[in-house]
């Protein structure tokens, strides 16, 4: 047993829900005694699931890169808005560092998602032992960060609230705002499934 | 022949307080007490285990009860009013979600309800009951069915990013309009500070620090 021993190697078992550290029975389905929820050594079927949502959140990615999210009227002006048109504009129009924090949050964000998790659920599934602990540190960036992309979503739901003067001006959601949510949604669900205690269950070669 | 679920009933009520677990790769720890201001990380990936927790029972009902009174403002006020040729429009964050949903897009309007109102409220209405009952050493009626609803709906809860979005709208908006944050848009900003303050407190630690009563 090395220095560091896991709870599988002591016949324990961590609830997911509460933390209570509970002997391991294999009993399929055992209830934690503390609150009630059913003990898992992994979380059930972690990588099918993470993999479903990945390339679900992803196939709704591209709509909502591709189609606008946004239209701005203007004196009979119409301006159909993109996430990255968005990002250029409120670059050029004044606040570059604005723009960065939007960019950072609608399209490194959700990206980063995509190719971290793609790589943890490969690297997982081969059962290597390659830089466990950056793999570990990046899958708690990703969980830890992924929400703010919601964050172009309400600033399209914000300007259509505030911008309704009809012909003069008006705002209104595009399908692209809609896309948008529901991968930030769908990405959110793919990291909460994957279970990174996976990351660390091949082989020690190097302990 | 295997033991049935009852029989791990009394196993693990001795480990609880001396053995933990990190969520992130299951090494099992001794737990130590923490002195203020300290971190236990795992040792294996680095993740934090546990943080010295100084917020007290009765700090975070106070915070709690803060919180409710700070997101009753944020609700009710205007966030932001817009002027244009002597008009104004004022919003309000259901204002804005009534107007995603006339506008067909439902699905966004049904995640700001959610994110920004019912979860938030939710999660305070929540950890307000846990914490009434369990400053005086008592865990609420049905403590174990909200801790588990609790401990589901906290990554749903978005305030800290809503308020984000108000300053770059507020500044998208000021390219063409005469824009003006109100007291909503300050509401939110004083709920993102106390999320803040939140964000450090380990809702885990009420399991042990509202013990269970003998039956």
């Amino acid at each position: 047993m090395s220095a560091l021993p896991r709870a599988h190697d002591l016949g324990l078992i961590g609830c997911h829900i509460c933390g209570l550290v509970c002997r391991d029975t294999h009993v399929e389905d055992a209830a934690c005694p503390r609150c009630g929820g059913t003990l898992h050594r992994r979380k059930p079927g972690s990588i099918a699931r993470t993999w479903a949502l990945l390339i679900a959140a992803f196939l709704l990615y591209l709509p909502a890169n591709v189609l606008p999210i946004m239209r701005t009227v203007s004196l009979g002006d119409v301006d159909d808005n993109t996430i990255l048109t968005g990002v250029i504009e409120l670059w050029v129009k004044g606040s570059p560092d604005l723009a960065v924090i939007v960019f950072t949050a609608s399209i490194v964000v959700p990206m980063m998602k995509f190719l971290v998790l793609g790589t943890l659920l490969l690297s997982v599934h081969r059962g290597t032992n390659w830089a466990r602990t950056q793999r570990a540190k990046l899958y708690r960036l990703v969980e830890f960060i992924g929400y703010w992309s919601m964050l172009d979503v309400f600033v399209v739901s914000l300007l259509t609230a505030l911008v309704q003067f009809g012909f003069f001006s008006q705002v209104e959601p595009l399908p692209g705002v809609v896309y948008f949510g529901l991968t930030v949604v769908l990405t959110m669900l793919a990291s909460m499934s994957f279970d990174p205690r996976m990351i660390w269950d091949c082989k020690d070669e190097d302990e | 022949m295997n033991p049935s679920p009852s029989s791990i009933e009394h196993a693990p009520k001795t480990m609880t307080s001396t053995l933990m677990i990190c969520e992130q790769c299951d090494t099992v720890y001794r737990r130590r007490p923490l002195a203020r201001g300290d971190v236990a990380r795992c040792l294996r990936c680095h993740a934090v285990l546990e943080r010295h927790q100084r917020i007290g029972l009765n700090t975070m009902f106070a915070l709690v009860l803060t919180v409710m009174v700070v997101f009753v403002q944020a609700n009710v006020w205007p966030i932001i009013t817009l002027g244009f040729n002597g008009k104004q429009i004022h919003t309000t964050l259901w204002g804005i979600i009534m107007m995603m949903w006339q506008e067909h897009s439902q699905v966004v309007a049904v995640l700001a309800a959610g994110t920004l109102f019912f979860f938030p409220l939710c999660k305070m209405l929540l950890l307000g009951w846990l914490l009434a009952y369990g400053r005086l050493g008592r865990r609420a009626p049905g403590f174990e069915r909200w801790m588990v609803i609790l401990h589901y709906i906290a990554p749903w809860t978005m305030s800290e990013v809503f308020v984000l979005g108000v300053l770059v709208s507020i500044v998208k908006a000021h390219l063409y309009f005469d824009v003006t944050p109100d007291a909503g848009a300050f509401a939110y900003a004083v709920l993102a500070l106390l999320i803040t303050v939140f964000s450090g407190i380990d809702l885990r630690q009420l399991w042990d620090k509202i013990p269970e009563v003998a039956p």
